[in-house]
């Protein structure tokens, strides 16, 4: 087995878990390179199926692209597709800085869907590589009742023994590319082939790293114009990866503030 | 001196994972800011960050804030939880492990250690082996984490005294000696000033061995487990399309197509027809850590928490068990309770049947106790009511160990250290006040289950009926389950979908079993069609089943039609009738096939009661231990 065989076993055994454990599931999909890659897992584990729901928090900020790639992709994959209108910001906490305010309408729109749908365990594609509170994340997060993350008193997780049983009411976040780095998600989009939004790609010498709506996610300077090319820029880079997402550098605590009460 | 993945040899490419561990406050989260910083594998910003942090707090640079991500952690100078941060070397790329050294988190330290390759143990220098040292090594060792370098933290604060060192080393070898774990190297390290860590300090010219980068690039990768028996515990069974597909991961050894499988602890084997995949060239073999799907040449009932192996090479199939646990639960665990114990996929109810000690982690000592509390480490004796199959630790380790469960919570871990191994046709279930010896003595013939199967309209119920009368005439206990009066009752929730009828069998298999055991001759009337459905009704009738075919063929039984329901299947008024427009799976082994077509109905009851006799006869009157369920 090679290491990427070795991370999409592990990925598959999480999804099956969870697909023989949860009832009623669902995935975010934010249609950027990790969570493509996430959907591609779940064919992979249910031998090309996807048996669940995949869930678009929309705020209507993204670029045009991403909503034409969502589009075809559905199509082409079957996709049962959801697309949830997140509230608008003005709704938001006014404490939290700006950047974070807007991100925290997805947020938001996650809480009303789960209260409608009443989803008991919802994927989600974060790596602990992205972010510092990330990294200190469980394979099966369990959630309070109003999406808060209790990140002071987490379950036990060892062996791949995950927690799947959860009092009534909540839920839990299932994340299947924990253990992967970006590094990771480039080589095996590379090597299955999984399709890619084009924004990706260098042009005029600025490509996105990371992708988000277009108020608060900027690209960054580069020239990596295809997948190799992104390879070879990662293995030297030094420039953290969400460098481009305004809402991680406004404040020390702003993400946690964000991911504790219930961002991805 | 990052180093570019594509200059790192493929054999090398595979990330090692290391956990550090240690006592509070020991250094283990300066050290990996340290480390990471000296490998300038910190992303840029970051340096800048932590010293902006560290000054809004008032204090000088601080090392840990570059892993302790949370304001609590950073606000209370503590690590809460476990964290993960990704590294290269020249040699390979890393995952770092940080855990908490705090007593209070042991449930983090376990979750961050559980994954590791290898372990870093920290000790201060000042302070030496302290409790939480001595309990995370242990740990380590219960976690099956075998690679073990020792890490002599803050030198700065000895004076780089090789006589301290040397008095540390001397000591946390012994300990780990004594419970198991050969320590590869201790190394003298200050992570604060970063000496040793990656570069050779002069503040310690007396030291010859690694620095502590070269400490981590001597850990051997983990062995391969392809050669190990195999386990493939299965996790779930998937229908796609026409195919049924096993999924699950091989946790051990290699499995290819054609290979016979045992299934435990149902006892039933079969054979490999195809690996299945989606978009990848299909293969005939597969190995270790490969999450698969199979297909099989039979449909035997294999559901989720049954283990396939080799047929030479079986997992031990136990009720009761011997393990060593570590308990994580503020609630104490004590002889009596009840808890689910999960293994790799399999979940069973257990007991704990007693505490045979616990141990003291200090001087490794053992004392009897009436419970194990929080952060404990002991032996315990559990014992399950359905079958568990398990190996040794010892040999097996990923089979070998589990976890328990109380209410919605993992509260301990496990590591099976001793099974008693139980013949699967000879379990003692239950322990009733009257023994089935007894019972079959005082009805003066054992109990049965005599499961008739065959086409609507090919007689089941008239034979039942016949033979029912007959054996009660003779002073037997005998009762009939018919399929339409259970359905009124017992199963009157259940319609006629696939699902629905697999219930209906189940139930009705689990009353007759339980009417056998009673001591009565139950006889059951159901079409019962398919292979599966029976094959489970075998598996939970256990030695008391015997299958009976009453056979006629379709167009016998459809002249018969004794409830006009062929006619109305014909015409399209009933969905799904089997023989019409549902199959019928033949049994390919009953015990008698009884042919209603060719013989007249006290004929055919005369040979059902003949069979039935010869059954449940006691051979040795005296002792009646010879039966078909004696001993169930
Ligand atoms: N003098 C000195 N202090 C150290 C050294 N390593 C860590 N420390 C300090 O020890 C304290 C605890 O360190 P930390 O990394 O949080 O310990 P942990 O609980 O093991 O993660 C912090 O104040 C560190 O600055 C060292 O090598 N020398
Ligand atoms: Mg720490």
């Amino acid at each position: 087995m090679t290491d990427l065989d070795q991370l999409e076993s592990q990925s598959v055994y999480i999804l099956r878990e969870a697909f023989n454990k949860i009832d009623r599931l669902a995935l975010l999909w934010s249609i950027g390179k990790d969570s493509n890659v996430l959907l591609w897992l779940v064919r992979k584990a249910f031998f090309g199926k996807v048996p669940f729901p995949v869930v678009q928090l929309d705020t209507g900020m993204e670029l045009p692209e991403v909503y034409e790639f969502r589009d075809v992709t559905a199509r082409d994959w079957d996709l049962d597709l959801v697309i949830e209108q997140c509230p608008p910001e003005s709704e938001m906490d006014p404490t939290l800085p700006p950047a974070t305010r807007a991100a925290a309408r997805k947020t938001e729109g996650l809480k009303a869907l789960l209260k409608r749908e009443q989803y008991q365990g919802i994927f989600v594609g974060i790596r602990r590589d992205e972010q510092a509170t990330r990294a200190k994340e469980r394979v099966f997060s369990p959630r309070a009742l109003d999406g808060v993350w209790d990140f002071k008193d987490q379950p036990a997780e060892f062996w791949d023994h995950y927690k799947t049983r959860f009092a009534e009411g909540t839920h839990v976040r299932i994340h299947p590319l924990l253990h992967w780095t970006e590094l990771d998600i480039w080589r095996y989009s590379k090597r299955e082939g999984i399709p890619i939004v084009p924004l990706y790609f260098a042009r005029d010498g600025k490509r996105y790293r990371s992708l988000g709506e277009k108020n608060i996610t900027f690209p960054v300077d580069s020239s990596a114009a295809n997948i190799d090319e992104i390879i070879s820029e990662l293995e030297i880079t030094r420039t953290p990866e969400r460098a481009g997402r305004s809402m991680d550098n406004e404040t020390e605590d702003a993400f946690e503030r964000l991911r504790s009460s219930g961002y991805m | 001196m990052t180093t570019p993945v594509s200059e790192i040899p493929a054999s090398m490419r595979r990330q090692a994972r290391i956990v550090i561990v240690g006592h509070v406050d020991h250094g283990k989260s300066t050290l990996i800011g340290r480390l990471l910083n000296d490998t300038q594998s910190l992303p840029d910003g970051k340096v800048e960050a932590v010293r902006e942090m560290s000054r809004r707090r008032g204090m000088p640079f601080e090392w840990s804030f570059v892993m302790d991500a949370l304001q609590a952690e950073r606000d209370q100078g503590i690590t809460i939880d476990t964290t993960q941060i990704h590294f290269r070397t020249k040699q390979r790329p890393y995952v770092i492990i940080d855990a908490p050294g705090h007593t209070e988190f042991l449930k983090n330290m376990v979750t961050g250690a559980s994954s590791a390759d290898a372990a870093l143990l920290v000790i201060d220098a000042g302070e030496g082996a302290l409790e939480q040292s001595r309990r995370h090594a242990y740990l380590l060792h219960l976690l099956g984490v075998k690679q073990v370098a020792v890490i002599v933290n803050k030198m700065d604060m000895v004076e780089f005294s090789q006589d301290r060192f040397d008095d540390v080393s001397a000591e946390i070898r012994a300990y780990l000696n004594e419970i198991g774990v050969a320590p590869g190297v201790i190394v003298p390290i200050s992570a604060r000033h970063g000496d040793n860590v990656v570069t050779r300090s002069e503040n310690l010219p007396w030291f010859k061995g690694p620095t502590l980068v070269e400490a981590l690039d001597a850990f051997k990768p983990v062995a391969s487990e392809d050669e190990l028996p195999l386990r493939l515990p299965i996790q779930d069974v998937y229908k796609p399309d026409e195919r049924r597909i096993l999924a699950g991961r091989i946790e051990t050894g290699r499995l290819r197509v054609g290979d016979t499988l045992h299934f435990s602890p149902i006892n039933r084997t079969a054979k490999i027809v195809s690996i299945e995949a989606w978009n990848r060239e299909t293969a005939i073999t597969a190995t270790a850590g490969q999450s698969i799907g199979i297909t099989l040449d039979q449909r035997i009932f294999v559901e989720r928490g049954h283990v396939a192996s080799l047929v030479s090479q079986r997992p031990i199939e136990s009720h009761r068990l011997t393990v060593r646990l570590f308990w994580l639960a503020s609630n104490p665990l004590t002889a009596g309770k009840t808890y689910t114990l999960k293994l790799a996929t399999a979940e069973h109810r257990v007991s704990v049947e007693k505490i045979i000690e616990v141990l003291n982690i200090d001087d490794l000592t053992a004392g009897s106790a009436d419970k194990v509390s929080r952060n404990e480490i002991a032996d315990v004796v559990l014992h399950s009511r359905s079958l568990v199959a398990v190996d040794l630790a010892i040999d097996l380790p990923r089979t070998g160990r589990g976890v328990l469960l109380d209410g919605n919570d993992v509260v301990g871990g496990f590591v099976v250290t001793q099974a008693d191994a139980v013949d699967a046709r000879n379990l003692q279930r239950v322990e009733h006040a009257v023994t089935p010896t007894e019972r079959s003595r005082a009805n003066g013939h054992h109990g049965a289950v005599l499961w008739l199967t065959g086409l609507s309209g090919a007689g089941k119920s008239t034979i039942a009926m016949g033979l029912e009368r007959t054996l009660f005439e003779r002073g037997r206990q005998v009762y009939v389950l018919d399929g339409d009066g259970v359905r009124q009752g017992l199963n009157g929730d259940l319609g006629f979908s696939p699902e629905d009828r697999a219930e209906n069998i189940r139930r009705v298999a689990e009353t007759a079993r339980l009417f056998a055991e009673a001591g009565m001759i139950v006889v059951t009337a159901l079409i019962s069609p398919t292979r599966e459905d029976r094959a489970r009704a075998r598996e939970i009738g256990g030695a008391f089943f015997r299958e009976i075919h009453v056979a006629a063929d379709l167009e016998t039984c459809e002249s018969r039609d004794p409830k006009g329901l062929y006619r109305r299947a014909r015409v399209g008024e009933i969905p799904d009738f089997t023989g019409v427009s549902a199959p019928y799976e033949a049994p390919e082994a009953a015990e008698l096939v009884i042919d209603t077509g060719a013989l007249a109905i006290d004929e055919a009851v005369a040979e059902l009661v003949a069979f039935a006799e010869a059954t449940t006869a006691l051979k040795h009157p005296r002792d009646a231990t010879d039966g078909p369920g004696d001993g169930i």
